[in-house]
Parts: structure tokens; C-alpha cells; sequence
């Protein structure tokens, strides 16, 4: 080989070369110039809406005018509910699968296969699960037991449930790869002191696992707040008069509103101000909690 | 690891919690197992008589259901047609059997795996005297979907074609553009440009559906008619364009993970030999990494096709046994999550949907497992076997 490579390759091959890389640029900006568009046309044309008013006030005249102060509500009773339901099952899961299992294990071995395949489950097959075990099953079986008509209906308790069993394998995966970033030194040291597997895990992992936790917590609700297809059946409703006063009541949702504003409303070019303010509080939402949770997890990765 | 400590457990207390916090644990494979059992089970309300659906020990009133006309059901369902046991059914009535392997755990009235069905299955008003009477797996391989009506049609082969061509619309597009991005990101692009670039295509993933089907809907529609002057606004490709959009940043974040993690001697030896880093690039590492790459492709077909709310706003949603992917398309997903706000709960149409529902957690079930189990495999094997 000759000292200068470079000068060695012929020309259509550094052209080949050079185009090779350009692709490679090209997609990657191509992607982020979407994404770039995206944000840009909904700030463009929902900042002007997006005012106190239409955020604190009711919708009005069926859903034309107005603002989303319910759906907003709505959505944050959901997700934490949802959280409430579900990240504590979330953490346990990935204490055991961090903590105690041993690795090759058939039990650790199926509850990693599970969480994977819960990750691709598509949403929609969450809302029937929702609808069949939830509403129909559980929600009917209380409703059996208790001599009330109030569980068997679609509500916002069912909805969470339902979310929460779809943001499980993010609680999961977030929680756990928090807790491998504590030092195994940590932990030995802990039970060279005499402390039991529970207090170390208690007294020492976990302290350090919060950020990881509140990681999981924010990627779940971002995740929640902005899925539409897992709750459409479950307990969601288009309009509503007052906000939900009970976990039986049916509540509003941003990004079911958006579907009913853009999809199902008589006059859609006609409430397309709305389309474009809410749209961009439901990115704005989401989009603030995961730039959070991506923050806090590259500093995590740092340390 | 093993437990050198196990003989600490002297309070009762922890040993309780640890063994709920393994309790707990299972709780993933609990919830894959109840959506087996659900979804199957009110899907399965197509296939069997009334009669099982409704659990014996709960309804007294369990008659034989005469008009409950037995149809013929083809190979999918596999329900048990031999009459096992002595019950009151109907001469041709399919009999449950509990050696059936399809469906071991659902409808088992001998072992009351099912618990007691509590809401009573609503008789189908449609079901009752329909003018005309079409066998179950003929109308589910018919070619037309039209729930509502007369003769209600089930024929989800438009349904069928409708997902595959949007899907395929849809990763024709992203897994080129994920995988380029990936490559880009993990060996052409500087340090500070990586550090922008990655977090911003991850953050896509974290666009509600929602959001991006309303952009295709208002924007991506109005653009791609521009283009192409077609008469419809809502069309296959406007879909595939917004399925990609979901498909993009799982490609590309996992497509990422398997370059990366491809041994960075190899990427030194193929530039010691000679090699620029393009080649080195294109030629050794994405080979390398191909299992991967290739698991980052199926994971977002499987985004592609269970995605719901992209495919209802985007694609038109006219169930038309067309592959011109200027036509309007719909989707499974797309199919339940528009018909099952108004469906009667227990109808047939009903059971239908759940049957599409099915059909989803199959196949993302299965292509997880292909993942999980094989490509995964491989690629270790690639780099820690040898």
C-alpha cells in the first residue's frame, strides 16, 4: 500500500465515497428538518392561540369555540392515576430484575420476555384489553360484588389502568438502568457492614435510583398524555360539562380532542385555530417531559 | 448472582417483601397472559355458540340456544367439532372440548379457568333474523368490510391489503432513512453534531400519534396532493408517510445500538487495512451489525402496522381491496379503534373487532419473539462466540 492512500483512490471511487456520506447527512438531516417542520407549523400557526383564556376555560357550542381546561384536567387526573397504578409495579419489577434474579434464570429470563413484548404491543390492543378485562371484567365484577352500577363503564380509573399497563415496560427499562448505574462497590459495602439484602436495596440502591425513577415517572406520563388509540374505549368522552369528580367518571383528553376536533367536528376548517393551539400544548407537554427525562438520563450516564 | 447472604433472613418482614417484590415481577407476564385470554375471549364469542360464552355456573337459564344457527367455521379457529360430551347441545352444535390446545384456557367450563362471565352477552340484533345467512369464515375472506347494514360483511381482506400496503409504504421509507441516519450518526458525524442529532431523532418517538396524524392530515395531505395532483387528499402514501414518521426513530435508536456496539476492532482493522472510513462503514460494520439492523426493521413493521391513530387520520380509511397506493387505504388498527366506539358490546361486529385485535397481538407478539429469541441470539453469538 502506498503512505497516501487517499491520493490512490480514483476518482469515481472518492466520488462514491463522498456521496456514500452525503446520504447518510442527507437522512439524518432530512429527519431532523421534519421534526423541525412539525414543531414549526404548529407554533406557527397555534401560537396565537394558545392563551390563558384557552386554557382555563371550557369549550363551548360543541366543541368550536372555547378552551380545553377540561380535556387539560382530564389528561393530568389520567396520567396520575396512571402513575399511581403503575410505577410502583413498574420499580418492583425492575428492583427483582436488577436485584435479585439471577440473570439466566427461567423466571428473570420470562418476565424480560414479557416486558419486550408488552414494549410492542400495539396501543390499540391495549384499549381492547382495556375493554375486556377492565371495563367488562373487573369493572362488572365490582359492580357484581358491591351492588353498584358504576365500575362497569368505561371510567377514568379503567383508562389509567390501562395506561399504566402500557407505560410499564418504560417504568421497567428506565428504573432499571438507573439502578445499574449504582456501584456494585455500594453494595458490597453496605453487606460487608452487616446490613441484610433488604436494607441495602432499601437504605442504599435505592436513594440513588430516584433520579432513575423520576426518569421512568416522567417518560411514562409523556407517554400517557399523549396516547390516544389505548383509551378511546375506555372511559374517554368528547365532551363533558364539569371535570371528573370521581375515579367512575368518564373525562376529556388533549389528544382525544384534537382526533374529535380534526377528525369528527361538522365544521373542521372552522376550528382549525383550535386544532393547531391544542396541538401544540399536547407537543409542548410531551415534548417538556421527555427533553426532562433525556436530560436527567444523559447526566445519569455521565456519572 | 448467587445469595450468599441468604441465611441473613432472620425478620419475617423482609423476607415478605422480597418475596412480594417477586411477586410483583410477574406482573408483566400476568398482564401478556390476560390479553392472551381477553382479547381471545371476547373474539372468540364469533366462534363458539352463545351458550359457552356465557358461564354455566352463573346463568341458570342456560337453554339451548335454537336459533343460534351452527355455521361452518374453516381451519382458523380450530374449534373442537366432535360432540365429547353428553350436553344439551344442539344436533351440529360445536361442543367445547377441553382438549382443544387453541384455546385451553378460556372457555373451560370443567375447570372454571374462566371465571364467571358477568355481563350477559346482549343478543345480536343482527344476528337474529338476518335476511341472508353467510358462513363465518366465508364473510371473514370476503373482500368486503361493511359492519353495518342488512347483511352485515365482514371481509377483512381489504382491511388486510389496506395494512400491508401502508406498512410497506411505511418502511420503505423510514428504514432507509432510519438506518442512514444511524450510520451517519454513529461514524461520519462529529462529536457535537452527534450530541444534537440523537437526542433530536429520539425525541420523535416521543411525538404523540396523535399529533402526527393531525400534521399529516394538514399539512403532509395538502403537500403530497401538490405534488402528485391526485384526487384523493387522503391516501396510502400520506399514511405511509405518517406510519414513517412513527417507524423513523425506532429504527434508527435501535439500528444505532447494534452499530455502536459492533467491536471497535473490527472498525480498526478495516481501516489498518487500507479501507476508508465509508468503506468501513458501509462495507464491514453494517454487516456486522446486520442482525440487528435487521431487528430495528421488524420492530418497526410492527410499529407500522398496530399503529392506530396515524392510520384512522391519514390514510383516507375507505376499505378497498386495492394495492394502488394512491387510493385510499384502512387498517386494521385503524378499523378498530374507528368502529369500536359504536359498536354494540357483544354483537357480532364486536367479535370481529376483537378478532382483528387478535390478529394484531399475534403477529407483534410474534415478531417480538423473532427478535427476542433469534436475531438477538445471532448477534451475540456473532461477537461473543467466536
Amino acid at each position: 500500500m502506498m503512505p497516501n492512500a487517499a491520493h490512490s483512490v480514483p476518482l469515481p471511487k472518492r466520488l462514491l465515497g463522498f456521496f456514500a456520506v452525503l446520504i447518510a447527512a442527507t437522512a439524518a438531516f432530512a429527519v431532523i428538518g421534519v421534526i423541525l417542520g412539525m414543531v414549526g407549523t404548529f407554533v406557527f400557526n397555534g401560537g396565537s392561540g394558545v392563551t390563558w383564556t384557552f386554557l382555563s376555560e371550557f369549550p363551548r357550542n360543541s366543541n368550536t369555540e372555547g378552551g380545553i381546561w377540561p380535556a387539560l384536567a382530564g389528561t393530568t387526573f389520567l396520567v396520575l392515576l396512571m402513575t399511581i397504578l403503575g410505577v410502583p409495579i413498574g420499580t418492583a419489577t425492575a428492583i427483582y430484575l436488577s436485584e435479585f434474579a439471577r440473570q439466566d434464570s427461567w423466571f428473570a429470563r420470562s418476565v424480560r420476555f414479557a416486558v419486550n413484548t408488552l414494549a410492542g404491543v400495539p396501543s390499540i390492543v391495549f384499549g381492547l384489553f382495556g375493554v375486556g378485562f377492565f371495563v367488562q371484567f373487573m369493572g362488572s365484577g365490582i359492580d357484581g360484588f358491591l351492588g353498584t352500577s358504576s365500575f362497569g363503564d368505561g371510567s377514568l380509573i379503567w383508562a389509567s389502568a390501562t395506561l399504566a399497563v402500557l407505560t410499564l415496560p418504560v417504568v421497567i427499562v428506565s428504573v432499571e438502568e438507573s439502578l445499574r448505574t449504582v456501584p456494585r462497590d455500594l453494595r458490597e459495602a453496605s453487606l460487608a457492614l452487616g446490613a441484610t439484602r433488604w436494607q441495602t436495596i432499601t437504605k442504599v440502591v435505592l436513594p440513588n435510583a430516584v433520579t432513575g425513577i423520576l426518569t421512568g415517572s416522567i417518560l411514562a406520563v409523556g407517554r400517557g398524555a399523549g396516547e390516544v388509540a389505548a383509551i378511546i374505549f375506555v372511559g374517554v368522552t368528547y365532551s363533558s360539562e364539569s371535570l371528573p369528580s370521581a375515579v367512575t367518571e368518564k373525562f376529556m383528553h388533549l389528544g382525544y380532542h384534537l382526533f374529535v376536533l380534526s377528525t369528527q367536528s361538522p365544521d373542521v376548517d372552522k376550528t382549525l385555530p383550535l386544532q393547531y393551539a391544542t396541538t401544540l400544548v399536547l407537543l409542548g407537554l410531551t415534548f417538556l417531559l421527555n427533553l426532562t427525562a433525556i436530560l436527567i438520563r444523559s447526566r445519569l450516564r455521565k456519572r | 448472582m448467587s445469595n450468599p447472604f441468604r441465611s441473613k433472613h432472620t425478620h419475617w418482614g423482609e423476607w415478605i417483601a422480597e418475596w412480594s417484590i417477586r411477586l410483583v415481577a410477574s406482573a408483566s407476564i400476568v398482564v401478556i397472559f390476560l390479553i392472551f385470554v381477553f382479547v381471545f375471549r371476547e373474539a372468540s364469542s364469533l366462534f363458539i355458540p352463545k351458550k359457552f360464552v356465557e358461564a354455566p355456573s352463573l346463568s341458570a337459564t342456560s337453554s339451548p340456544n335454537a336459533e343460534m344457527v351452527p355455521e361452518t367455521y374453516g381451519e382458523e379457529p380450530a374449534v373442537a367439532e366432535t360432540p365429547t360430551s353428553g350436553e344439551e347441545g344442539a344436533p351440529g352444535q360445536f361442543i367445547y372440548s377441553p382438549k382443544n390446545p387453541h384455546y385451553p384456557e378460556i372457555y373451560n367450563p370443567d375447570t372454571g379457568l374462566l371465571p364467571a362471565d358477568i355481563d350477559v352477552v346482549p343478543a345480536d340484533p343482527e344476528a337474529e333474523a338476518p335476511p341472508v345467512q353467510i358462513g363465518l369464515t366465508e364473510n371473514l375472506t370476503s373482500n368486503v368490510w361493511q359492519p353495518v347494514g342488512e347483511v352485515p360483511k365482514f371481509g377483512i381482506i381489504p382491511l388486510l391489503i389496506g395494512t400491508a400496503k401502508t406498512t410497506i409504504i411505511a418502511i420503505l421509507i423510514g428504514a432507509p432513512l432510519g438506518i442512514l441516519a444511524a450510520l451517519y450518526v454513529a461514524f461520519f458525524a462529529k462529536r457535537w453534531v452527534r450530541e444534537i442529532v440523537k437526542p433530536a431523532i429520539e425525541l420523535l418517538a416521543g411525538f404523540p400519534s396523535v399529533v402526527i396524524g393531525f400534521f399529516c392530515l394538514v399539512t403532509v395531505a395538502s403537500f403530497v396532493q401538490d405534488i402528485t395532483g391526485l384526487p384523493y387528499r387522503l391516501n396510502a402514501i400520506v399514511g405511509g408517510i405518517g406510519l414513517s414518521l412513527a417507524v423513523i426513530p425506532i429504527v434508527f435508536s435501535i439500528a444505532e445500538d447494534a452499530l455502536s456496539s459492533v467491536p471497535k476492532s473490527l472498525h480498526e482493522a478495516s481501516l489498518a487495512l487500507g479501507s476508508t472510513e465509508w468503506q468501513t462503514a458501509y462495507r464491514v460494520m453494517l454487516p456486522a451489525a446486520a442482525p440487528g439492523v435487521f431487528a430495528a426493521v421488524l420492530l418497526g413493521v410492527g410499529r407500522a402496522f398496530g399503529e392506530t391513530m396515524i392510520a384512522i387520520m391519514a390514510t383516507g380509511n375507505a376499505p378497498l381491496s386495492s394495492w394502488s397506493p394512491f387510493e385510499p387505504a384502512r387498517t386494521v388498527a385503524a378499523t378498530i379503534g374507528s368502529e369500536m366506539g359504536e359498536v354494540v358490546w357483544g354483537s357480532e361486529h364486536y367479535g370481529v373487532l376483537f378478532f382483528l385485535g387478535v390478529l394484531l397481538f399475534v403477529v407483534s407478539f410474534g415478531l417480538n419473539a423473532i427478535t427476542e429469541l433469534y436475531v438477538k441470539k445471532r448477534f451475540i453469538k456473532r461477537f461473543q462466540g467466536q
